[in-house]
């Protein structure tokens, strides 16, 4: 059964994609099938750990073995994996079968089908791993995916772009996670997850010289790793390729750019926590890059005007909110929010690929508005998914996001009560943009004027399912299973698949911070709507004040434009300046061409020497006669 | 055994050479075509057979000919192990696939140009096979002969330019081999490198004889500064001879290192380590920026191919067994993946005469099977997980971070690089927008180019999801490999202590 989850997509990737010609619609019909089976065998696989505990490690074979440098393709099932397994699965099946609709008229539909699938496999994949070197497969896999997926539409010159910066940046991340990798290898002498994880206690106090610094062996490869997660995950610094990614094909921004390929460096942070907990200075640089992340991607998400890069900003927000969750050290907590964030980020990225779908294709929320009546069901699962998100009292986000900024305040650190702020402060800053954007799409006037209001269109029950079964998700999720995962007793359930050096305790929290985050969070609806609906011209008065803030927002902190500045053109410089004068300028004029053309002069001059004339030979005999007597008499 | 089947090996492709030489002209000349590809599939099976049959746990040399020649100074001595076994096999795999793809491409004297590629077949075998100094070297240089006609003879508008800019390049390095091989023999007495490897040379003449060794190899490499001549080789030969330029003639250098210049020389080879470090680090960041920049497709792949070549002699010396085991792979790897690269530019060279990256784009419209194929290799290139690219470096990348991590970082960069110039390529090749009008009337590839590029293809995914067939036939030879080094490298130690 287990092998059965993870290569059920990748059967159903080959098979479909190989199959396209068999029947109509044969690709995506056994592609869905596959990873709905897939789904429902990791919902009974998480239910008999839940229950039993059912867990174990299943190798398939091995993959590589240089020396003692062995890794193996295995299946790690355990609580941490079982719960990825099931949000990957779930979400990537609800995806699937929303694509049937979304895609409808796409020409390439087997194709996309079949990558969607492809990205599943390499996503199970990436969280069965029980060594370093499987995960980076999947990392890597679930790369190429989301590079083929961005760059869907082939024909766009920017998805390209956007497909070929994505992948990048990642590899980036990648340098990162690989030096990760070199770094345990060579002190550890092994790359498996159990065995790394059982040395770490002998060598937290092992010190080493690295680029003329000491360092501490544990947090160098800490944060090495999480360099790694900071390219996955796009952290700050690290981000700019998410944004972007939203040229591909809306259901993939939901599937692999919110709901699991984003959240891989959470995963790898959680994953790797019996090493993490060693070294209080990576997580305090994880928690400040969470936090900065979270407030960046929140600021810039204020101004957008596309509908999906408000969203896909969020979820860089979010995901800043699982990395200081982690950073302080409530692994458990980031990996709740992880949960829950998937079901509402996927719900939010369906519903506004609904809504794209009604305008026929356009984004920018500018041009929308006024079309709550028309797409009854599409608003109420949106709005469903916006208090989700924003953490509306009892609602999903709500008992993860609050429960992040509990723990920091539990934690007791200095870092934990800036994350107390920061925290509150981005829920803020989330509450606006997300209820921005929520009425700027529904309420107010209608504002498209390439599609006439009665054109728009509820989208088909097919699109319509996948997101009624996650608003359900979005609703419950959270308080079904806040005690288990995040309670007191959370330790039975997650076993030791996430480790505590000294865990935080639940001690007593102030009432005012329980309610502060709500309230702030209620309040903003009222707020926005006034400020965006009812009187939008108090806000362009500010923005026109406001000028370069709003440009500064607007333009994303200008980091690409930076990037491009620093990295980008300069490489692209020095490339041409080693080809033109590197190779063609030094080695080959003054290599082959220059020892050619030496010769050439050389042998000419040498033949211009024999004229043929006796007089000229006498002349130089007489000269070298001459030489030789000056010589032998000077001797 | 008695059954010589190293020289069966050897010479069958020259034996069928002489009967095409000698078979009558025809029409078609489909005589020529059916004989080369026979012979050269057997000559393939045949080399399989000794893989087979090869006993991957004793790291001695295996199926050893031994025959006088030259007054019993020099013999002809053949003999394999787990290391020139692979390259035996990728040599005889590669052939045929080259003698397929001539079938549409070469126009004008396919007889000759047959004829030219089964000898130079002869002689690249015979430099896996040979446990002589001075047959290597005869083999080695030999090789130069076919391969500067095919470049000379069929090559492109400059051919004649880089034809012989490769034959001086090479030339001028193996000088300087011959006359160590010259000062090697005056020191112990023969020329059979077994027998050498058991005398062990003086410690003050190896790092001479290194740097002589050193000179040939580098150039073949090729190693930054020498490179040169090989993008311009690549771009002006027909695409039979790119595909074997880079998928095996490249990799003699390597094998060179590993069964010469460090069983040989240990000291000197441990003396000049960081010098090797450096230039490959310049090979793989340098050639990494200039392939970012090319215009012509042919010469982006020559570049990468000069950067790959890197990570072989960085892993080869690191002398850890994952340096050295990913430095093989990484040839096994790189000759499959280059040569299917080549083929692919062949393809679309075939159908519009332009190895411009600009009067491409939209490939994908028209072609979609041979987009496909282009984009595995692409990724395959750039190291993907899943493929043999991605092991290969890998396992260098470990192997060199054990010796020194700024120079693993340093290489680390170059994948970073890696993903650049491939993915750029791609987009301009194979998406974006149709520019060129003529891609319109493209056919897909048929059915002998989609044979050819998908055998490479599921090679390179097949070994890159389960590797242990190529790495098991290396290990006990790369352990005794090693493990001599090693030993001689304390012996000597012993000798200057006391």
């Amino acid at each position: 059964m287990e092998y059965a989850v993870t290569f059920l997509p990748l059967f159903g990737a080959i098979i479909g994609y190989l199959g396209k010609n068999l029947t109509k619609n044969f690709s995506e019909i056994f592609t869905s099938t596959m990873v709905t089976i897939s789904a429902i065998l990791a919902l009974i696989i998480f239910w008999n750990g839940f229950n039993n505990d059912v867990y174990g490690n299943y190798k398939i074979f091995e993959w590589i073995s240089s020396g003692n440098f062995i890794a193996n393709w295995a299946i790690k099932i355990d609580p941490l994996s079982t719960l990825m397994l099931v949000v990957v699965t779930f979400i990537s099946a609800l995806v699937h079968i929303y694509s049937l609709g979304y895609m409808n008229h796409d020409p390439h539909k087997p194709r996309f089908m079949s990558y969607l699938s492809l990205f599943t496999f390499s996503m199970l994949m990436l969280v069965v791993s029980d060594n370093f070197l499987q995960l980076f497969f999947g990392w890597e896999g679930v790369g190429l995916c989301s590079y083929l997926l961005i760059g869907f539409w082939y024909k766009r010159s920017s998805a390209n772009n956007a497909a070929i910066k994505a992948f990048i940046v990642n590899r980036v991340g990648d340098f990162g996670l690989a030096i990760g990798i070199f770094l345990i290898f060579f002190y550890f002498g092994t790359i498996n997850f159990e065995e790394v994880f059982e040395l770490i206690p002998t060598f937290s106090e092992k010190k080493l010289t690295f680029f003329g610094f000491e360092a501490n062996l544990i947090t160098l490869i800490c944060l090495f790793l999480f360099i790694g997660a900071m390219g996955k995950s796009a952290q700050f610094l690290l981000h700019t390729w998410l944004p972007d990614a939203m040229e591909g094909p809306t259901p993939v921004s939901a599937l692999i750019h919110a709901a699991t390929m984003v959240t891989a460096g959470v995963f790898l942070v959680v994953r790797c926590s019996p090493m993490f907990e060693y070294s209080q200075t990576s997580l305090n640089i994880i928690t400040i890059i969470g936090m900065l992340t979270a407030i960046f991607a929140a600021s810039v998400a204020l101004v957008q005007n596309d509908i999906k890069k408000i969203v896909a900003y969020s979820t860089c927000s979010q995901l800043g909110y699982m990395f200081f969750a982690a950073g302080i050290g409530a692994y458990h907590v980031a990996m709740f929010h992880l949960f829950t964030h998937a079901f509402f980020k996927a719900l939010l990225f369906l519903g506004s690929g609904s809504v794209i779908h009604a305008f026929k294709d356009e984004q920018d929320i500018r041009n929308m508005g006024g079309v709550r009546k028309k797409l009854p069901y599409t608003y109420s699962f949106m709005l469903i998914g916006t208090l989700a998100l924003t953490g509306f009292p009892f609602l999903s986000g709500f008992y993860s996001k609050d429960a992040i900024i509990e723990f920091a305040y539990l934690s007791n650190s200095i870092l934990g009560n800036y994350a107390v702020v920061i925290g509150i402060f981005t829920a803020f800053l989330t509450s606006i943009y997300s209820w921005r954007l929520f009425f700027k799409t529904f309420h107010g006037t209608y504002n498209n004027k390439v599609v006439p209001i009665n054109a728009t269109h509820e989208s088909p029950l097919v699109m319509l399912a996948p997101l009624f079964i996650l608003s359900i998700g979005a609703i419950f999720a959270g308080f079904l299973f806040k005690e288990t995962m995040i309670g007191h007793n959370s330790i039975n359930f997650w076993q030791s698949s996430i480790f505590f050096l000294d865990e935080i305790k639940h001690e007593y929290i102030p009432l005012w911070l329980l309610i502060l985050t709500p309230i702030l969070v209620t309040i903003s609806i009222p707020i926005s709507y006034y400020y965006y609906i009812s009187n939008p011209n108090i806000l362009n008065d500010f923005k026109k004040t406001n000028l370069p803030l709003y440009n500064f927002l607007l333009n994303k902190w200008y980091i690409d434009e930076l990037y491009n500045f620093i990295i980008v053109n300069p490489l692209k410089k020095i490339g041409s300046f080693f080809w033109k004068r590197g190779d063609i300028g030094i080695i080959d004029r003054f290599g082959p061409d220059g020892i050619s053309k030496l010769v050439k002069l050389i042998s000419n001059k040498a033949g211009q020497f024999q004229t043929g004339f006796i007089y000229d030979y006498a002349f130089v005999m007489l000269i070298g006669l001459s030489i030789l007597l000056t010589y032998l008499i000077l001797k | 055994m008695n059954f010589p089947i190293l020289s069966t090996l050897i010479f069958l492709p020259m034996v069928s050479a002489l009967f095409i030489f000698l078979s009558k002209e025809q029409k078609n000349n489909s005589s020529a075509t059916y004989i080369s590809l026979f012979s050269s599939i057997a000559t393939f099976v045949l080399s399989l057979f000794v893989w087979y049959s090869l006993d991957l746990s004793s790291p001695e040399f295996q199926f050893i000919e031994e025959k006088s020649w030259v007054n019993d100074y020099i013999k002809f001595k053949l003999g394999v192990d787990g290391i020139s076994i692979l390259f035996i096999v990728l040599t005889t795999l590669i052939t045929p696939i080259c003698i397929i793809s001539c079938i549409n491409s070469v126009k004008e004297r396919i007889k000759e140009f047959l004829i030219a590629i089964l000898i130079l077949e002869t002689f690249m075998i015979g430099v896996f096979c040979s446990l002589d100094l001075v047959i290597f070297y005869l083999f080695f240089e030999a090789g130069l002969i076919p391969m500067f006609l095919i470049i000379g003879v069929w090559g492109g508008p400059k051919r004649v330019y880089s034809a012989f800019k490769f034959f001086l390049f090479t030339l001028l390095g193996s000088v300087l081999m011959l006359v160590a091989i010259i000062v090697i023999y005056w020191l112990t007495g023969t020329t059979d490198i077994t027998q050498i490897y058991e005398i062990k040379i003086p410690k003050e003449y190896q790092n001479l004889l290194w740097l002589a060794f050193f000179s040939s190899f580098a150039v073949k490499t090729p190693m930054w500064p020498v490179h040169t001549w090989l993008p311009d080789a690549h771009v002006e030969a027909p695409t039979a001879g790119s595909v074997i330029l880079a998928a095996i003639l490249l990799k003699m250098a390597g094998y060179g290192f590993l069964r010469f210049s460090i069983p040989l020389f240990p000291v000197a080879s441990e003396f000049f380590t960081p010098l090797i470090y450096t230039l490959s680090i310049i090979a793989i960041i340098y050639t990494s920026l200039v392939a970012l920049m090319q215009e012509d497709m042919k010469k982006l792949i020559a570049y990468s191919s000069v950067a790959h070549m890197g990570y072989v002699t960085l892993g080869i010396f690191t002398f850890t067994k994952q340096g050295v085991e990913g430095s093989i792979f990484q040839m096994i790897s790189h000759g499959l993946i280059s040569a299917a690269l080549f083929l692919c530019v062949g393809v679309v060279y075939d159908r519009l005469h332009s190895r411009l990256i600009s009067s491409y784009g939209g490939l994908v419209n028209y072609l979609p099977k041979y987009s496909f194929l282009f984009v595995v290799f692409a990724l395959a290139a750039l190291g993907l997980p899943g493929t043999t690219g991605f092991l290969g470096e890998f396992l260098v990348l470990t192997g060199s971070f054990q010796k020194n991590y700024i120079v693993a970082m340093l290489a680390t960069i170059g994948v970073i690089l890696g993903a650049g110039y491939m993915l750029w390529l791609t987009k301009r090749v194979i998406f974006g927008e149709i520019t060129n009008e003529k891609i319109k009337n493209f056919k897909d590839t048929n059915k002998l180019e989609i044979f050819m590029l998908t055998t490479l293809a599921s090679l390179v995914i097949f070994f890159g999801f389960y590797p242990a067939p190529l790495i098991e036939t290396l290990d006990v030879s790369v352990n005794n490999l090693l493990m001599n080094y090693e030993q001689s490298l304390n012996n000597i130690k012993v000798v200057s202590n006391d």
